[in-house]
């Protein structure tokens, strides 16, 4: 027994150990560094799409590091941390990596709505800015209330207006929806049910007839789901789904024999861990872009020459060119022209959460200015305010051909007029709720 | 030589009856109570408080609950975070509809209303046991889980069905930063362990025990089976509503049915199985040693990596899975009674030690 009790004892102190590790490693020495915390997850039933998004978003900062020193010659250190898509685990990463480095985490991806969610809350005390590139929180771009919230170019609602007009388009105008049966086959979470809003507002304006189908966490488990669609027969099926749940729908929909010609998945449901499983049954499934499509473009060449090159790839090698593998780049992108346009206003220093706040929301890329970046047709324009945290909203569609993604002609953005008031209306009522203090753009403005 | 109770007589009931019977034991947590209340918050961190000390206390409150209900009075419940949903969206519903009110006021509402839910799925007990009780209860967990995603009444029709809090107040004290959330946790968690502790030794508590130990034994003594097991899932339902309440306004800020999923309810089973059953200690431990060692292990394994072994995050991940699935077997096999009593056993030795024969 006392070997036992040795045993307890050796753990407890080896825990107490690891406990106030992290107070010890605040004391950093001020070196020149600029700390980017990595949320990911490789873990779990969301690993394969946020495998390939983390080797995107940590390829190109060590990119940066390799190519340029850094940014502005600050140096770029980064540490990844496994949340497994769960929101406690996240929130849990948050606080390990928020005060790491000189000054503190610049920018969080949080890479999953509840996190959002939770971080939201946060962030008005920790003043750390959350960039959530294509999902998060619809009414965070109103930046008067959500002051450190970025969903840069583009949310949910944004995304569902896009595929209306889409589909509305097919059908050769908007107003010929009304009767048509769309259905919704979506993620049960946050995620899946941010969109619900805008169809609904969308229904009442072209009175299509909207059946909203709930897939529950993790999302292998469809049967039920597709036996409705197939004794509804909808006109259209959007699906808003992640990682195992977009494959199995694709498999579901080839065995109750909808035609995937009809099927539209949102930006995260539109790469190809999600329809490869499905093999040919994928063939003709369309999904949005988000930003970049698949494929290379000149800053894959650099990472390619100064990274994987070197050996010192996150991922395989084949994966870099990827849709999720690209949109971690843009994310990356994202953060550090932030801090790039922070550095402008607080000189080439390491910067805190809050000077980066203010470089997010100034950004003014150009398709000059991302052409110079690298990233010429890999990304879209982004001009955000103090207003408006989107920064725009444009997306294309995009359709497996059973080998790769083609790309359509169209171009959509998300109609302002339907979508402006809906976040106008959510984001007052969440600074209602939580008793926020709203900024005024226009005095911040004129005071400057 | 330094635990042990010569020389402390016990010259009256109210001595003889008290909670912590040796002087040494009432030292060390009197100690442990002053360190937690007086020294903690100014030394602590945000991680700490946020990411550790927090969730450590409020799991360990619903741990105490559900050890109430299958430790003491022997009664399985699979899906004991539904309880915890129900306190925690009451509390939002009450908030919502009755603004202002005092968190405390909200916090035993919540439980009331969680305990009322919780006779409600105990009435089974009356007529099944053991494991097939332990399904029935299953019951309760996706039965809330639907009903708080499905109905829109209870997440003030939310469009993304996730609620959100603003911050506690109360007799004009906003509660907000972490240090000020551990500190009002801390109180109420202290409250409640001495209210159990209280309930367990008590009448009632020792009525649960006899359903536990053999139930047409303890109907011929004289305790109505009906009265024990109610009152028994609706005080762990009770506990298990405050804890959900804190989970939710103090914890996470805005949350969704996932956030009280059945692994949260298999969770706390866990932690009273390996804390102990039937302890109140147990469940502290229990509660720690699953908040608290995947943490520990997830900080710990990348340290790997200055030693010369490649150790990724996803390798760090699985590491940690596979080593915290061995640590619950090693434990379970050294221990099948729980953690809490490896503890009884060393104050055992220890009042010997260094001479045990």
């Amino acid at each position: 027994m006392l070997k036992h009790l040795a045993l307890t004892a050796a753990s407890v102190t080896a825990l107490t150990m690891a406990l106030s590790a992290p107070l010890v490693s605040t004391a950093h020495a001020q070196a020149k560094e600029q700390f980017f915390p990595v949320l990911s997850y490789r873990t779990g039933a969301y690993a394969p799409n946020g495998t390939p998004f983390a080797n995107g978003y940590v390829d190109y900062l060590k990119m940066l590091n390799a190519r340029d020193g850094g940014v502005g010659g600050v140096k770029i250190t980064y540490e990844e941390c496994e949340t497994g898509y769960a929101t406690d685990r996240g929130v849990e990463c948050y606080e390990r990596l928020k005060g790491k480095g000189p000054t503190g985490a610049a920018v969080f991806h949080t890479l999953s709505t509840g996190i959002t969610f939770a971080l939201t809350d946060k962030s008005f005390t920790d003043k750390i800015p959350i960039i959530t590139a294509g999902y998060g929180r619809a009414d965070s771009v109103d930046g008067q209330v959500f002051k450190w919230n970025f969903p840069l170019g583009g949310t949910y609602w944004g995304a569902a207006d896009m595929l209306i007009q889409h589909v509305g388009k097919k059908e050769g105008g908007v107003d010929k929806l009304k009767g048509k049966k769309i259905a919704l086959v979506y993620h049960d979470s946050p995620y899946g049910k941010e969109p619900i809003a805008l169809l609904q507002e969308r229904a009442k304006m072209h009175g299509y007839e909207l059946s909203l189908l709930p897939v529950t966490h993790p999302g292998v488990e469809q049967k039920a789901t597709w036996l409705q669609i197939r004794q509804n027969r909808p006109d259209y099926v959007f699906l808003w789904g992640w990682g195992v749940m977009n494959g199995t729908a694709l498999k579901e929909a080839v065995a109750v024999g909808y035609p995937r010609d009809k099927m539209y998945g949102v930006w995260w449901a539109g790469a190809e861990p999600d329809v490869r499983p499905a093999g040919d049954g994928a063939k003709g499934y369309n999904a949005l872009t988000f930003m970049a499509p698949a494929g290379q473009g000149k800053v894959h060449q650099d990472v390619l020459k100064h990274v994987h090159d070197k050996g010192q790839g996150t991922g395989p090698k084949a994966e870099v060119g990827e849709v999720l593998y690209n949109r971690g780049l843009v994310a990356a992108m994202m953060s550090v022209e932030g801090v790039k346009r922070a550095q402008t206003k607080h000189g080439k220093k390491p910067l805190t959460g809050e000077q980066v706040q203010w470089g997010l929301e100034n950004l003014a890329l150009d398709q000059k200015a991302l052409a110079a970046l690298g990233f010429a047709g890999y990304a879209d324009n982004i001009s955000t305010s103090c207003v408006d945290h989107e920064g725009g909203s444009v997306a294309k569609i995009h359709t497996w051909d059973g080998n790769k993604w083609v790309v359509g002609a169209e171009q959509y953005t998300a109609d302002q007029q339907i979508i402006k008031p809906m976040i106008k209306a959510s984001a007052v009522k969440y600074a209602a709720e939580k008793k926020v203090a709203a900024r005024d753009c226009a005095k911040e403005l004129a005071s400057k | 030589m330094f635990y042990r109770e010569n020389g402390q007589f016990k010259s009256t009931y109210r001595e003889d009856q008290q909670i912590l019977g040796i002087r040494q034991d009432r030292w060390f947590i009197f100690g442990l109570i002053a360190f937690a209340l007086l020294v903690v918050p100014y030394w602590g961190s945000d991680y700490m408080f946020r990411a550790i000390l927090i969730p450590f206390l409020i799991v360990s409150l619903a741990a105490i609950g559900l050890n109430l209900l299958v430790g003491y009075c022997g009664q399985i419940s699979l899906g004991h975070a539904a309880f915890m949903a129900i306190g925690a969206y009451a509390a939002y519903n009450i908030v919502v509809h009755f603004p202002g009110l005092n968190f405390i006021v909200v916090l035993v509402l919540a439980g009331l209303v969680s305990a009322l839910v919780g006779i409600l799925f105990g009435l089974p007990s009356l007529q099944i046991k053991g494991l097939y009780l332990g399904v029935a209860t299953l019951a309760a967990q996706f039965f809330v889980d639907w009903v708080f995603a499905r109905v829109k009444w209870f997440t003030n029709y939310s469009s993304s069905g996730g609620v959100s809090t603003a911050p506690v107040e109360m007799f004009g004290w906003t509660i907000d930063t972490p240090m000020e959330k551990y500190v009002f946790i801390l109180v109420v968690v202290m409250v409640f362990t001495l209210m159990a502790k209280n309930l367990v030794r008590g009448h009632i508590g020792r009525s649960w025990m006899a359903m536990r130990d053999m139930d047409v034994a303890a109907e011929v003594i004289g305790i109505r089976p009906m009265y024990a097991k109610l009152t028994a899932f609706a005080v762990s339902a009770f506990y298990a509503g405050v804890a959900g309440a804190m989970w939710g306004f103090l914890h996470l800020g805005s949350w969704e049915p996932a956030a009280f999923s059945i692994n949260f309810s298999l969770n706390l089973l866990f932690m009273i199985i390996i804390g102990g059953m039937g302890s109140i200690l147990g469940s502290f431990i229990g509660a720690a040693f699953i908040v608290l060692l995947p943490l520990a292990l997830s900080q710990a394994l990348p340290l790997l990596n200055n030693l010369g072994l490649k150790v990724d995050t996803a390798m760090a991940s699985h590491l940690e899975f596979m080593i915290f699935g061995a640590l619950i077997v090693f434990f379970l096999i050294v221990e099948p009674l729980g953690i809490a009593r490896l503890w009884a056993v060393a104050k055992e030795k220890l009042r010997l030690w260094p001479f045990p024969h």
